[in-house]
């Protein structure tokens, strides 16, 4: 009696299981089974030509530079900001610190702002400076997007490292400054992780580009003109009546896939060589 | 040399606490920007009538946010209805009845899933769940549906809060002591008796506060459900009907929501809500779990 | 059987954890109705060996053990055995106590309940007899109903003890079980055990060479996962056989 409620239990467990399983197979089955007849060389060499988005010539060159770029200027400045917060709150802080939890917290609330909701703010942000939709917009909301992720799980890295190193440098007469140069290559893998996290996270996301980066079907030539965007290249060819042009969604997806499963893979790397395993 | 390393110390120690309380201002700046923004919203129609009519005439000057309240309460609904057990199901198993191996294969599944973007589960949504709905489903009902539904915003919204429900389940379930479930063990309990009178009475707290997270990251969610949800301004009736959710209402309506008057305002009112729903909701299951963090690790 | 109250017999245990070799070919008779204390230095594989005697090692797939050991003349390591029914015979109460998360009245009727015993006037007369039998019922009868997080630990180790007892155990393990008490809550807990010999077999681990003393009917010490010289505790220590036991007992190693 125990035993055969133990028993369906059991097979309710693993049917669950493998239906998360099978979802991740089936998502990304999909989109190599949809994306694969439509990926040429094309499409990642070459920008929208005359015509394009009737499904003509030309590919989503336009799209995947400034993905790259907005990635690329959005990860920069989250670095900067993150690095140091998690030096000083780690570091500097005595240990529970107020102030510390009082970061954290905000940091984990920032975490669940929805990207809409930044790409609203970055939008009203941009009207009130007088800028108009471009990659510099683009950046600075993406990085309001990708700043508290990479915060957050650097931070929990460094929160695992042992203390007995930062101890011995500071009574050699280290200052902290000097201790934090020399423990950051112990904690470069954890920081590679969160960087990782975060670049996969903001070259992703749709949501937080659509007000504030534009579209176009050139390349970016500086940060006050718009930039077009992978995420967005998918939505709008999606919404197209045209079936070739929809076949080049599917493509592009692919290829926005493939780098997010790049990633994902490199941060799994990196945080296997730190930490012990999450799950 | 010695007076150069302490201006060091100094001017790095000022500019790290500068970032640390800018971080907390931030926070607040976003909130009060949004809500400047949706005031003139608020002041022209009042916002008790914003929030209960169901009339959605912009050029007419009318914001009724009823039927978007509605449709996001919806999807999420459902997203929780079908995500919850799966996952709770999955990070039992992986707790307490899987093998080192399968837990080993089983993280980059999550951290996979977690790591899709909104966009690709939108094309994946529209590629297979929408027809199937349209062609299986709606035929046995009430006939007529595109598939773009709140069903269909549901099962993808679902799928995508899973890898963040197993995630935190998990962790919650392995921050239970050892100790704890030998002595049930030991007092002669099985497995599921186990599971059910110690592990899941121990983490309820816990499970409610990432249940509550996870609705609130469904809230919040724009692209996914925006490419699968069908987008109408009318009161969803039934599981068949199209919806549209308040992410996918701003996100519709950039384009167009400087030329009418008002509009801007009633959108960014959107936004502002959507921010401080989730703000409450984080607020208080992130307190909730770093509570329940403290109390266990001992 | 020859007739001897003779209760747990032992053959050929081995047990390995993670490839390392930790109990060695161990061959033991327990005595029934007595207090037997198995001593020796930390590491030897006291607690390894007293939780294979209710098979608490099948819950950690690290740990291989092969060998007899037999409960009542019944191998616990049989293939037929149910180890539900080994763990309901054999009380284990662990070196750091550890309160359910619940309340005091339910954590003791978890193991009733789990056993299925429904009827609520038998399960709360249950409750109130152990918890008298562990000496706690004065203590906390006016808040049977709220956490057993607030108690102290001695409190929390005899509410332990009183759950053990409350599923009907016939053996009773100690780890080390006082190792975490002050000394009062200690003294308690000794009497206790001295009170329930006269019921229950009772099979203590302890690094305490004077809780030993003081407690026990019969000896076994071990060293380095083998078993150096078992016996009744007057012989054990006014006349040890081998040279590391007189070591031992005189102190030049713990």
């Amino acid at each position: 009696m125990k035993k055969a409620e133990e028993n369906i239990f059991k097979v309710f467990m693993i049917i669950a299981a493998l239906i998360i399983i099978g979802l991740l197979l089936f998502i990304l089955g999909t989109i190599i089974l949809k994306g694969v007849p439509a990926l040429s060389w094309n499409m990642i060499t070459k920008l929208p030509g005359g015509g394009f988005y009737l499904g003509r010539e030309g590919g989503v060159l336009n799209a995947i530079v400034g993905s790259l770029y907005v990635i690329a200027g959005a990860v920069a400045i989250s670095i900067v900001i993150s690095l140091p917060l998690v030096m000083y709150i780690n570091f500097y802080l005595p240990h529970k610190s107020p102030l510390a939890g009082i970061v954290r917290f905000s940091f984990d609330i920032l975490l669940g702002v929805p990207s809409i909701v930044y790409g609203a703010f970055g939008f009203a942000l941009m009207i009130f400076l007088g800028m108009r939709a471009s990659l510099a917009g683009g950046i600075i909301t993406v990085a309001m997007l990708i700043t508290p992720i990479m915060m957050r799980s650097f931070d929990e890295a460094t929160k695992l490292m042992p203390r007995d190193l930062p101890d011995s440098l500071l009574s050699l007469g280290s200052t902290k400054y000097e201790m934090i140069k020399v423990i950051m290559r112990q904690l470069m893998p954890g920081f590679v992780t969160a960087a990782l996290l975060a670049t996969g996270r903001g070259i992703g996301d749709a949501a937080t580009v659509l007000f504030t980066a534009g579209y176009t079907d050139n390349l970016p030539g500086s940060l006050s003109q718009p930039a077009a965007t992978l995420p967005l290249s998918i939505f709008f060819q999606l919404g197209s009546p045209v079936a070739e042009v929809q076949n080049r969604a599917y493509a592009s997806a692919l290829i926005l896939t493939f780098l997010i499963l790049i990633l994902s893979f490199a941060a799994r790397y990196f945080s296997s060589k730190f930490s012990r395993n999450r799950l | 040399m010695h007076r150069l390393r302490s201006i060091k110390e100094r001017s790095a120690r000022w500019f790290m606490r500068i970032i640390a309380y800018c971080s907390i201002l931030f926070l607040i700046i976003i909130g009060i920007a949004l809500f400047v923004k949706a005031f003139p919203a608020i002041k022209n129609n009042g916002l008790w009538e914003l929030l209960t009519s169901a009339r959605w005439r912009p050029s007419g000057g009318k914001f009724g946010f009823l039927p978007f309240i509605i449709s996001t309460l919806y999807v999420s609904a459902i997203a929780i209805a079908i995500a919850l057990p799966l996952s709770l199901l999955t990070a039992i198993y992986l707790n307490s009845y899987a093998s080192k191996g399968i837990r080993r294969f089983f993280a980059p599944v999550i951290d996979l899933l977690s790591g899709i973007p909104p966009v690709i589960y939108g094309v994946w949504g529209t590629i297979t769940i929408v027809p199937f709905i349209a062609n299986y489903i709606a035929p046995h009902f009430s006939g007529q549906s595109s598939g773009y539904s709140v069903m269909a915003g549901g099962i993808v919204l679902a799928v995508m809060i899973i890898p963040l429900l197993v995630g935190l389940l998990v962790e919650i379930f392995n921050s239970i002591p050892k100790e704890m479930t030998d002595a049930s063990f030991s007092l002669g309990a099985t497995k599921l008796q186990t599971v059910k009178r110690v592990i899941l009475r121990r983490s309820l707290p816990g499970i409610v506060a990432v249940t509550v997270l996870s609705v609130s990251r469904a809230f919040g969610e724009t692209m996914a459900v925006l490419m699968v949800c069908g987008n109408s301004t009318l009161m969803p009736h039934s599981l068949l009907d199209a919806c549209y959710p308040i992410p996918a209402l701003i996100a519709n309506n950039y384009g167009e929501m400087l030329s009418i008057p008002g509009y801007e305002s009633a959108l960014m009112l959107a936004a502002f809500l959507l921010f401080v729903i989730v703000f409450l909701f984080n607020g208080i299951s992130r307190l909730t779990l770093n509570h329940l963090e403290k109390r266990f690790h001992f | 059987m020859t007739g001897t109250n003779h209760k747990i017999r032992i053959e050929s245990l081995n047990v390995n954890i993670d490839g390392q070799h930790i109990l060695k070919n161990i061959d033991l008779t327990i005595p029934g109705r007595e207090i037997t204390c198995v001593i020796g230095p930390s590491g030897c594989g006291k607690s390894t060996f007293l939780k294979s005697l209710n098979r608490m090692h099948d819950e950690n797939p690290d740990v291989n053990v092969s060998g007899s050991i037999f409960v009542d003349n019944q191998d616990i390591y049989d293939r037929n055995i149910n180890v539900i029914d080994i763990r309901k015979k054999m009380g284990l109460l662990a070196q750091h106590p550890c309160p359910l998360p619940m309340s005091v009245f339910d954590n003791v009727a978890y193991g009733p309940r789990i056993h299925s015993l429904d009827s609520k006037k038998e399960i709360s007369k249950t409750v109130e007899h152990y918890l008298r039998l562990a000496g706690l019922w004065d203590e906390v009868k006016d808040k049977l109903h709220s956490s057993a997080a607030p108690l102290s630990l001695g409190q929390q180790q005899r509410l332990c003890l009183a759950r053990g007892l409350a599923t009907e155990p016939e053996y009773i393990l100690g780890d080390e079980a006082t190792s975490s008490l002050d000394p009062i809550s200690t003294k308690k807990i000794e009497q206790l055990f001295v009170t329930l010999k006269e019921e229950y077999t009772i099979i203590l681990v302890t690094h305490i060479l004077r809780q030993a003393r003081r407690l026990a009917d019969y000896i076994v010490f071990m060293y380095l996962g083998e078993i150096i010289e078992a016996g009744p505790a007057d012989e054990f220590f006014n006349n040890p056989k081998q040279q590391l036991t007189k070591d031992y007992i005189a102190g030049s190693f713990s």
